[in-house]
């Protein structure tokens, strides 16, 4: 071996300056209004002004709705990573390096299980933060576990949607995470156990194919973009534009695609509402 | 017939056999017996380089092949395979999807089963009606009733897929495009009949998907199954979709029948006629009736939907 061969980079590690001089302000993507940091937590990620729903951290959503904030993380096996050792630009391998170090998570998902309202359930949630909420095997393997043990404790499951759709790097493998949450969800149906969706922003492509869309109640946030086609797919095909609010929450009720359109404030209280009338 | 970019070889052979053939029929003196001796000598050749073209294809030109517009395709197939074939259309919620065929006969004259096939279409008013094979929401919600049906009456499902993918457009997503995806899988994983899909072309993403959750997914030799198409893939990951980007998405997306035999995700390959499935129709659809009467026959009574459930929970698992 050369020492050119075996010379490995020097480890500095550069701190990052946020948190310091990172803005005080968020800025509301929809009124431009400026929002206080320390509002946002409180105000559930919404705009004080226009009611805008920004996007809600997972872990803050998961502290408002589980009573007291309490839950517990079901551990999900751990897939082996990269099965088709995918190379782009980049090698899907340090993708998942940058995404895990920058979420903290192993993929992009959270299972866990808590009361809400009183009310026991399992909750499998996807993070946008983490490669666009994709489908890879981990995800469609949480939403397994997730069913799986929803079924086993007889507590409904709770899913929370958020996605770009497929993890492309995972290719057919990504693919098949859609027929694997189906039938994980179909033997749940059987089992009679209540299964409520709750759509986030964005949730696109083989997420909204799949699991998404077979909730015993499906629910979603306002203004949220839903769809299978991405817009921009769409406004190629057609060569022309889309309709106001298309792909939009409210659209899709208006469509009769959603039960309804919740916002934040209202979420906590319709979701107990659900269990406890279903389970 | 159309030619291919990497069949230019080929190509080039036919002209010449061609102008020999002509040359030869105008009767001109002379050279007569050369020519028909370099005729023969021609069409063995080709024959050749056809073998050895295909038997190399890289994943872009797979892509090609699946695309082929002179495959057979949906309506060759049921034409050719079912007798007393029964068409049954429409999804008696909003209405007919011409890029969906579906019906009931007699498999290869023997089988009763139900059919679902998407259709490409041939001639440009075709494409157009079936929106080159990508169905609609109401496309996958007549083939969720004819699932019912078969599954009431006991009949076997056999879907052919050959489809770009579902159809991206305004009407599509407003009646639900993403739910009949969905529910259609649903509804393949709770049937109690076999299920079984042979990829014909191409299996493009969640709108082949949609009609392939079955017990026996088999694709011809020179099909392709994947997530994305490769130009989508490049544009995203590679940013820009070119002549370089495009095949090297293309291979690294492994979407050929032989890649996604080898990762377990498909359960079988159909072998195609030398140069391609274009090359010899009628050959082509008989190798698909054979295999699927003979995996009729072998799955009778051994298919249930708890077994179905099982196979694609544990698929791409480890």
């Amino acid at each position: 071996m050369s020492w050119l061969t075996n010379f490995s980079k020097p480890k500095i590690s550069t701190r990052k300056k946020r948190g310091v001089s990172a803005s005080v302000w968020a800025k509301c993507p929809a009124c431009g209004d400026l929002i206080y940091d320390q509002d946002l937590v409180p105000n559930l990620y919404v705009c004080g002004a226009c009611g805008h729903h920004l996007r809600w951290p997972l872990k803050e959503r998961l502290a408002a709705w589980f009573d007291k904030g309490l839950y517990t993380e079901i551990p999900v096996p751990h897939m082996p990573d990269d099965p088709l050792q995918f190379k782009d630009r980049k090698r899907y391998k340090d993708r998942l390096k940058e995404a895990r170090k920058a979420t903290g998570r192993e993929d992009a998902f959270v299972v866990a299980s808590g009361e809400v309202g009183g009310n026991p359930c399992v909750v499998v949630a996807l993070d946008f933060d983490f490669m666009a909420g994709s489908m890879s095997r981990a995800v469609g393997e949480a939403v397994v576990v997730a069913a799986q043990a929803a079924q086993a404790a007889k507590t409904p499951l709770l899913a929370v949607t958020a996605s770009g759709g497929a993890r492309m790097q995972e290719s057919v493998f990504s693919l098949m995470q859609m027929a694997r949450t189906t039938a994980a969800l179909a033997d749940l149906r059987e089992a009679g156990v209540p299964y409520i969706v709750m759509l986030a922003d964005p949730t696109t492509g083989g997420v909204t194919a799949s699991f998404a869309m077979l909730g015993d109640v499906t629910l979603a946030e306002p203004g949220a973009l839903i769809g299978f086609a991405g817009p921009r797919v769409i406004a190629q095909t057609i060569g022309g534009t889309l309709p106001e609010g298309f792909q939009r929450a409210e659209y899709l009720k208006e469509h009769g695609m959603v039960d309804a359109v919740v916002a934040r404030g209202a979420q906590k209280t319709t979701i107990a509402r659900l269990i406890s009338l279903l389970g | 017939m159309h030619y291919l970019e990497f069949e230019k070889p080929l190509l080039e052979m036919t002209e010449r056999i061609t102008a020999l053939r002509t040359a030869l029929g105008k009767g001109e003196v002379g050279a007569e017996k050369d020519m028909e001796k370099e005729v023969a000598r021609l069409t063995v050749k080709q024959a050749r380089v056809a073998r050895l073209l295909y038997r190399n294809l890289d994943a872009a030109q797979k892509v090609q092949v699946a695309r082929h517009p002179g495959r057979p395709q949906g309506d060759d197939y049921i034409s050719a395979l079912l007798k007393d074939f029964v068409p049954l259309a429409g999804d008696r919620r909003f209405g007919e999807d011409k890029a969906i065929l579906a019906g009931i006969g007699l498999w290869q004259g023997t089988h009763k089963v139900a059919v679902v096939a998407t259709r490409k279409g041939k001639t440009t008013t075709q494409r157009l009606e079936r929106n080159f094979g990508m169905p609609k929401p109401e496309g996958y919600r007549t083939a969720m009733r004819v699932f019912d049906l078969a599954n009431r009456f006991g009949l076997p499902i056999i879907t052919l897929v050959d489809t770009p993918g579902a159809y991206p457009g305004i009407e599509a997503e407003e009646r639900g495009q993403a739910e009949a995806i969905a529910a259609s899988m649903s509804k393949l994983l709770d049937v109690n009949v076999p299920v079984i899909t042979i990829i014909t072309g191409e299996g493009g993403s969640g709108g082949a998907l949609a009609l392939a959750v079955a017990d026996e997914v088999l694709m011809l030799e020179h099909a392709v199954y994947s997530v994305i198409s490769p130009e989508g893939c490049a544009a995203i990951l590679w940013k820009e979709a070119n002549k370089e980007t495009i095949p090297q998405a293309a291979s690294a997306l492994k979407l050929t029948a032989q890649d996604l035999e080898k990762l377990g995700l498909i359960d079988g390959l159909i072998k195609e006629p030398v140069g391609g499935a274009h090359r010899d129709e009628s050959l082509t659809i008989t190798r698909v009736g054979d295999t699927v009467s003979r995996t009729l026959l072998r799955l009778k009574g051994k298919s249930s939907k708890e077994n179905r459930r099982k196979k694609f929970l544990a698929l791409g698992h480890g």
